[in-house]
């Protein structure tokens, strides 16, 4: 709750008003809102193709010549991590951190945040020799390293294995609370939403029809009791059944 | 292994069947299966010279008990005789080096003018506009049918063969590099726009790199392609040069220096070839671990 009062009190990250977004002659956004507070961390669920991207793209600025309307209020300072790493197979690790870094000393603040990671021994790397979690790692380095206000994931942890997904949510974890960016990640993973996010909003027919505070209770009983509690809303919300629920869990 | 111990569990074992698995030697047993390689199998070390070797024996047999006439085809020996005189009195040397400057400087030419005209036609919409409809006008004349042409406009003369080379090399360096800049990476394009690089840092560190493997593709064609240009422009009117040689040659019936040239045309080819393989895996370190 304490964080309910830091989103009073300053001015929100992220402002978005009646965004609107349409491929041809489908709406994929219809005209939402959305407020995001100063590292505040928001998971964003959906079906596929609910326009979860859509919506990130158009946060991120990357959705040129995409019809639509709306105002949409973000910082200078916004870093994407998408579901491919995205590293330029040309250049070395480190030096796909530093690119387009200002500033002073760049590559000691990208040997830093690769320091983060656990990358450091990987920096000299060409990126095509390193596994899945590692390239992925990198890229988490490299949208760290420029001190995001805000920072937006597509299914950042898709397309690795259990373990390793695992292995990067705490690690995601650990350097939100270390630089305190507001997040916004998609997933469809409900899970790892509940798990990582303060907040969770689900998109489905282009509006917010989920809009919950997680609000997990430390103690660990009444923990997992909110846990199946959310997890239970959150599936329904996507057009999972009881019956199907009760068959798998 | 794994069937073993399901069998054993259940206790209904095939005695035959355990008979034939107890009769094989332990250390084969455990040995793990390895699946039967597919593939053409193992390299040998030089084996690539297997071929043109096995070639050169057949012609010495074939020279050496009278199979093959003299007049069409020297034997191997006499080649090697009449090249070592050529070289000696200088005629070899001097004519090499005259063909090796037509192609250097045509293929000098072609490269800038293809990697220049490409980086312009895939860089701007104007640029390509403006280039890249006459450039596929001139490649769809045979390079060939636009000699005469040259010859009336510029002599006989070393100009007019240097350019012929250029002409026909800049061609692939110029569509190979063109492609190689439009067909950069949607993707990086996007990360460019996320990582808010200037138009500079965008060319420098995305775009160029990007399409480098394409030029380096066209000058692996353009160099193949320089060679072909210097043996028309030399045989069509020269002389001087390896060309030269090998119309002097024919007038005068001398299979052997015909050969020979064939030979150091062989060697330019393949030399360059290689050169220019060098230099890609110089260039672009990044490909080699993909290919180990
Ligand atoms: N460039 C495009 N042109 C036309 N339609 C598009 C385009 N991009 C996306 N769409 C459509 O918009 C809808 C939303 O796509 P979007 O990628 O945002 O979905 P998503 O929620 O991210 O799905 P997923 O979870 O599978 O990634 C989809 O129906 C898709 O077909
Ligand atoms: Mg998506």
């Amino acid at each position: 709750m304490a964080q309910d009062s830091g989103r009073l009190n300053q001015p929100p990250v992220v402002e978005v008003r009646g965004l609107t977004r349409r491929y041809g002659a489908r709406t994929i956004i219809d005209g939402v809102d959305l407020d995001i507070g100063r590292g505040e961390f928001v998971a964003l669920l959906g079906r596929s193709g609910s326009g979860k991207s859509t919506f990130l793209r158009a946060l991120a600025g990357l959705d040129h010549g995409v019809p639509g309307s709306g105002r949409l209020g973000t910082p200078d300072a916004v870093s994407v991590v998408f579901q491919d790493a995205r590293l330029l197979p040309w250049k070395r690790v480190v030096d796909n951190v530093t690119l387009g870094l200002n500033g002073q000393t760049p590559r000691e603040r990208a040997l830093h945040a690769l320091a983060e990671v656990e990358l450091t021994a990987r920096a000299q790397a060409w990126p095509t020799q390193l596994s899945g979690g590692e390239q992925q790692r990198a890229a988490l380095a490299r949208s760290l390293v420029r001190e995001p206000e805000l920072l937006l994931l597509d299914e950042p942890f898709g397309a690795l294995d259990a373990l390793t997904r695992l292995r990067m949510q705490a690690l995601l974890l650990d350097l939100c609370a270390r630089h305190r960016p507001a997040v916004l990640l998609v997933t469809h993973d409900v899970d790892e939403a509940i798990h990582l996010a303060q907040r969770v909003l689900v998109l489905d027919e282009g509006r917010f029809v989920v809009d919950l505070d997680v609000g997990l209770p430390a103690e660990a009983g009444a923990r997992q009791r909110r846990f199946a509690e959310v997890r239970g809303q959150l599936l329904s919300s996507l057009g999972v059944t009881g019956e199907e629920l009760r068959r798998v869990a | 292994m794994a069937d073993l111990s399901l069998t054993g569990g259940q206790g209904v074992v095939d005695p035959a069947w355990l008979k034939l698995a107890r009769s094989q030697p332990v250390g084969v047993a455990d040995k793990p299966r390895r699946r039967r390689k597919l593939g053409p199998g193992r390299p040998i070390p030089y084996g690539a010279t297997l071929g043109p070797v096995l070639l050169l024996i057949l012609w010495s047999i074939g020279s050496a008990t009278g199979y093959i006439d003299d007049r069409i085809l020297s034997a191997p020996w006499t080649v090697a005789t009449t090249g070592w005189e050529l070289i000696q009195d200088g005629r070899l040397q001097e004519n090499l080096w005259t063909s090796f400057q037509r192609s250097f400087w045509g293929l000098f030419w072609g490269i800038v003018a293809g990697a220049s005209l490409g980086v312009i036609a895939g860089l701007s919409r104007i640029g390509e506009y403006l280039v890249d409809g006459p450039i596929q006008i001139k490649r769809a004349i045979p390079a060939l049918a636009l000699i005469p042409l040259l010859m009336l406009w510029f002599g006989i003369g070393e100009g007019m063969k240097i350019l012929t080379i250029a002409l026909i090399t800049f061609a692939p360096i110029y569509i190979q590099t063109h492609d190689g800049l439009r067909s950069t990476d949607a993707r990086f394009i996007e990360l460019a726009e996320t990582l808010d690089l200037s138009n500079g840092q965008f060319l420098r560190h995305v775009v160029l790199p990007a399409a480098l493997p394409g030029f380096l593709l066209g000058l692996r064609f353009g160099v193949t392609y320089s060679w072909l240009a210097l043996v028309v422009v030399e045989q069509v009117n020269a002389t001087s040069g390896l060309g030269y040689m090998i119309n002097l040659a024919r007038t005068y019936g001398q299979t052997e220096v015909i050969i020979l040239c064939l030979a150091v045309y062989a060697a330019l080819g393949l030399s360059s070839d290689w050169l220019v393989r060098f230099i890609t895996r110089k260039a672009l370190p990044w490909r080699k671990i993909l290919a180990d």
